[in-house]
């Protein structure tokens, strides 16, 4: 964004083009100061939102139908079992699409995205996930008529996911 | 560490219409790319992006499940699903993984007679 209004200065009051690179150079290099900076701290619960938002293109997010299993408190965060149900029929016109799972205080807090057909038979996973710190953990199911369901699951950590960050 | 060969645990035969329960897992370090090593290199990323079980019947690949992997996977990833039979046919999994490897592994699934009364 910051180039842009440079290139606009350009027109108006034609700066040198020397001092327009090092005028570019240095917003550059602040976005990359920036990015550098916010891109190793870790995912705030806004960020999440938006990530949120963007999987569930803006809808409607309703209650209930998903339960999530997940440890109140836990060892270790590298490997925390989650286990996901949906009360879905699972049939060839009513069926869990796509579960999303987001960890809001993870570095990145996509964690995965499943997606189902009715062969699956039965809505239901377990895994094992990445909990950095304490955090909530978020659960997004997309269903075969395109409404989505959210759940929420607290797990607090004693030792974090290491290497995660 | 490298990726061993993957282990499937689910039965060999069921009923028609029956849901399998199908645990599956890879040995694979699911590196980020962010944590550095004893000499404070950076170790390369290296993840499963995507997992993928289709199920094999009558000439045709049905999609049972499918999974995008994201950081927030634990290593050696682990994931226990379902599947309703519709027949006999071949389980195939399938993961990817960074630099374009993939492993996968098939298994065979028969459906017991209906007992004749």
């Amino acid at each position: 964004m910051k180039s842009e209004i440079h290139i606009d200065s350009l027109e108006h009051y034609k700066l040198p083009r020397r001092q327009v690179l090092a005028l570019g150079g240095a917003a550059f290099v602040t976005m990359a100061i920036l990015g550098l900076t916010s891109s190793r701290s870790e995912a705030s619960p806004l960020k999440t939102k938006e990530r949120l938002a963007q999987l569930t293109h803006d809808a409607e997010l309703q209650k209930g139908r998903v339960a999530i299993t997940l440890p109140a408190l836990t060892q270790d965060g590298a490997r925390t079992r989650l286990k996901v149900e949906v009360d879905s029929p699972m049939s060839e016109d009513d069926y869990l699409k796509a579960l999303h799972v987001l960890a809001e205080r993870n570095t990145v807090p996509n964690v995965a995205t499943y997606y189902f057909s009715p062969l699956s038979g039965k809505a239901e996973i377990t895994t094992r996930i990445r909990v950095a710190k304490s955090q909530t953990i978020i659960v997004a199911a997309e269903m075969s008529d395109g409404s989505f369901y959210l759940a929420k699951a607290r797990c607090n950590v004693a030792r974090g996911a290491g290497g995660c960050g | 560490m490298k990726p061993q060969a993957p282990r499937i645990r689910m039965p060999s035969i069921a009923k028609l219409g029956d849901v399998i329960q199908i645990k599956t897992k890879i040995r694979h370090p699911m590196e980020t790319g962010w944590r550095k090593d004893g000499e404070g290199k950076s170790v390369p990323r290296n993840r499963i992006t995507r997992f993928v079980c289709t199920f094999q019947h009558q000439g045709q690949n049905h999609e049972v499940i499918s999974a995008d992997y994201d950081s927030g996977v634990s290593a050696d990833p682990y994931l226990v699903f379902y599947s309703k039979v519709i027949g006999a046919g071949t389980y195939t999994f399938e993961w990817q993984a960074d630099g374009g490897n993939v492993y996968s592994t098939s298994v065979p699934m028969s459906v017991a007679e209906l007992p004749s009364s």
